[in-house]
């Protein structure tokens, strides 16, 4: 049994830690770009994106065969506890663990170019994938697609796309078989943006970053664009999910611990009634409570992790949604005990705390919330 | 025992529906269910149909224009104004400096005063917290120093909530530095266009502006603005506080957020069935609603006793811990509801009703009242001041 990092993800961990303390300016500016930014604006920091894909940042999310120097469960959290220590909004879940993966997975020899250009930092990515009603079930598609000789022909409505507005290449899901509901007959298909019959409206996210809502009015695309077989891309999918919500907990994970740190720091100097407030018991035990509930997350966090890679997708769903379900719970908690315990400061987006907390917070609002992920788990373990 | 309403109760329930239904504007009423701001215009708005009405003071006695209402009126007037979506009544004139105003200001002061607040001609706002007096906050070190026939302010006062659209401000300000520190403390009134004032905004997490940090730089105030005695305000304070406890529990808030998540969850499909039925979900949403209905009754009781002359004690403490509690959950009941649309963020075209919003009906503002209500438990008296309050009246005296 060993729960040390690897020499190199250690390094990995140092070199990203560093960089996003001396980059924290930035990093908090960018978390008002998509609010501030006009239509169509990235709402991220694409110098910051720049400067992590040349530490590596993106490389460490895929194996040595598809081009980087990672892939695994552990890489994955190594690059996004800290993203989420820092509170980054930069799009490395979608486009580097989301997107990536699916082309990865799917990819023919051609599209699968896109992933050096990826992994260099000169791409993004965006799943359009979710619809209006789907929720959090990935099978509840309604856009179609429709191939003839020369030609596929998508239209319909995907909704909440994170990322849309910035990514070159849209990775469009839609039905070409079998009723809204069915796991069969889901392909992706891959569109650049600009193509005729795409539209966006943008707006920007709570917890930072942009997503829009997007369009598909007869978008003609060449037979190429298919992403993997016809009608098979559920599979894929269900994988990307799996590697994109491990990611998922351990950026939450991060964010959770600098709510807990800056808390401990407050409670430390605020004074009231003449001393810490940190001295009241009532106080004490309610951080203690905190701390409690970050080292189980932890532990969730490792136990995804170390299932990602399992043989049985079973079992790796079941620890997923173990740890989702933990991490929505315990988030919420350190989340509002954070923001209670500092008072009126937390309550002010000046104050980086409330970054922290609508981070911890709105996660829980991708893949699956905290009683979707109970949900899975029952089914998972009566199955 | 009874649980039931007298007939005189229920015929002033359907005169006050009534009311609500011809006088309340749709387009306001609306907005309120959506979550959406009615900005200075909408407020000042309804605050003259109410005042035309001659029920814009349920808690002024007669002699001032208020209508004398019982605790139980009042209280079944706040709850047929929130099943209607009727926009919150502005406390700060109102219900907080008036009846600091009837029992302790003079006779100029009220014949002045109260007409303005009435005709909605002064909007109030409140300074009291300091950056360095939250929950203590009888260690405020805004200074007034008296000279000739005025005094000079100096300092800085926090979470001012729109104090951006008022024009006066009720401030407490240390007079006597070195008395005991409740026992320096004086009631100023002060007008915000005097010059030394400047109102700095603070955007709250959710990206709104509703409270404000307002500086003071050698303000001069006439004396003549001192409510009562001089080094007395912290007695007049305390009296405020118990009016700001007035519908503390919020049970109305409460029964329409209610209403608004079980809209939301009968139209959200979960699994190919409406979120309604999922038995996580509707185990939460029964969770909360049963708390609400014990909730709602201790209300009552408290009420019907106040009805009756006696003052609420340690139990408003309660009612406003479980009172934000239960808000609180359905806050976080409606951002579950909303699904993936509870991740945008409006924007000002969609809050305006200018466009359309994105997803189910009533979900675009369900994440900013979430982030937005976590003020709940700390404005107030926050609620581990409250519980200091409880243990320390139930536990004789060791807080």
């Amino acid at each position: 049994m060993n729960f040390e990092l690897t020499e190199e993800r250690q390094m990995l961990q140092d070199s990203l830690r560093r960089f996003l303390r001396d980059h924290q300016k930035a990093l908090q500016a960018s978390t008002l770009l998509g609010a501030g930014g006009e239509e169509g604006a990235r709402g991220f920091d694409a110098e910051i994106w720049r400067k992590l894909s040349e530490l590596g940042v993106i490389g460490a999310l895929f194996s040595e065969a598809d081009g980087g120097f990672g892939g695994q469960g552990f890489d994955l959290t190594t690059v996004f506890e800290e993203l989420g220590r820092a509170g980054a909004v930069e799009p490395v879940l979608d486009t580097g663990v989301l997107c990536g993966s699916l082309i990865a997975d799917l990819g023919n020899k051609d599209q699968r170019a896109f992933l050096a250009d990826l992994i260099e930092g000169n791409l993004q990515l965006a799943l359009a994938h979710g619809e209006a009603n789907s929720r959090y079930d990935l099978a509840q598609v309604e856009a179609l697609a429709k191939t003839s000789a020369d030609a596929i022909v998508l239209s319909g409505r995907k909704a909440v796309v994170v990322n849309a507005e910035a990514a070159d290449v849209l990775l469009v899901s839609a039905r070409e078989d079998g009723a809204s509901g069915a796991e069969e007959g889901i392909s992706l298909f891959l569109v650049p943006r600009g193509t005729a019959g795409l539209s966006l409206r943008g707006y920007p996210l709570m917890a930072g970053g942009r997503a829009a809502e997007v369009d598909l009015d007869e978008v003609h695309l060449p037979l190429s664009a298919r992403l993997g077989e016809r009608g098979q891309a559920h599979e894929a999918l269900l994988r990307a999910r799996a590697r994109s919500e491990v990611a998922l907990a351990a950026e939450t994970l991060g964010a959770m611990e600098t709510a807990v740190d800056l808390t401990k720091e407050y409670l430390g100097t605020r004074q009231q009634f003449g001393r810490p407030i940190g001295t009241f018991q009532a106080l004490q035990h309610r951080m203690a409570q905190m701390l409690i509930e970050l080292e189980q997350a932890r532990s969730a966090v490792i136990n995804a992790a170390g299932h990602l890679e399992s043989p049985s997708t079973a079992e790796r769903d079941l620890q997923i949604a173990a740890a989702r379900n933990l991490i929505g719970r315990a988030g919420r908690l350190i989340a509002e005990e954070a923001i209670q315990m500092h008072g009126g400061i937390a309550m002010t987006q000046e104050y980086e705390l409330a970054h922290f907390a609508k981070r911890i917070i709105m996660a829980d609002h991708r893949f699956g919330d905290t009683d979707t992920q109970l949900e899975r788990f029952i089914d998972l373990s009566a199955a | 025992m009874d649980l039931s309403y007298s007939p005189e109760e229920e015929r002033f329930r359907a005169e006050v529906r009534q009311f609500l239904e011809q006088k309340l504007p749709a387009e306001m009423s609306e907005a309120m269910r959506l979550g959406r701001s009615i900005g200075k215009e909408g407020h000042d708005r309804w605050h003259a149909i109410l005042n035309e009405q001659g029920w814009l003071a349920p808690n002024w006695p007669v002699q001032f224009g208020g209508c004398a209402w019982n605790a139980v009126q009042r209280h079944i007037f706040e709850e047929e104004c929130c099943r209607a979506h009727a926009p919150r009544i502005v406390p700060f004139g109102l219900s907080m400096l008036a009846p600091v105003l009837q029992k302790f200001g003079s006779k100029a002061q009220q014949d002045h005063y109260l007409p303005r607040i009435l005709s909605g001609e002064d909007w109030w706002c409140q300074g009291y917290s300091e950056p360095g007096a939250g929950s203590d906050l009888a260690s405020l070190k805004t200074r007034a120093v008296r000279e000739g026939d005025h005094y000079v302010v100096n300092g800085q006062k926090t979470w001012t909530t729109l104090g951006q659209y008022a024009n006066w401000i009720f401030c407490l300000v240390r007079t006597d530095p070195d008395a005991k520190q409740q026992q320096g403390i004086s009631f100023l009134l002060i007008d915000m266009d005097t010059p030394g004032i400047e109102v700095r905004p603070i955007i709250l997490l959710d990206g709104t502006h509703e409270v404000n940090e307002i500086w003071f730089t050698d303000v001069k105030v006439p004396v003549e603005n001192l409510v009562g005695e001089e080094n007395k305000g912290w007695t007049y304070a305390k009296y405020l506080l118990t009016h700001e406890r007035t519908n503390i529990a919020g049970v109305g808030f409460s029964r329409a957020g209610l209403e608004a998540v079980k809209r939301m969850a009968r139209a959200q499909m979960h699994r190919g069935r409406p979120l309604i039925e999922n038995p996580h979900f509707a185990a939460r949403l029964a969770q909360a609603e049963i708390d609400l209905m014990a909730m709602a009754t201790t209300n009552l009781r408290i009420i019907s006793r106040a009805a009756a002359g006696q003052a609420p004690g340690v139990e408003s403490s309660m009612l406003k811990v479980k009172g934000t509690e239960i808000r609180q959950e359905i806050n976080d009941l409606a951002r579950r509801a909303a699904g993936v649309y509870a991740m945008p963020f409006a924007s000002e075209a969609v809050e305006s009703g200018n466009e359309p919003g994105l997803g189910p009906e009533g979900s675009e503002a369900v994440a900013a009242q979430y982030f937005n209500n976590r003020k709940l438990s700390i404005f107030g008296g926050s609620n581990e001041i409250q519980k200091n309050i409880i243990a320390k009246v139930k536990l004789g005296g060791r807080a």
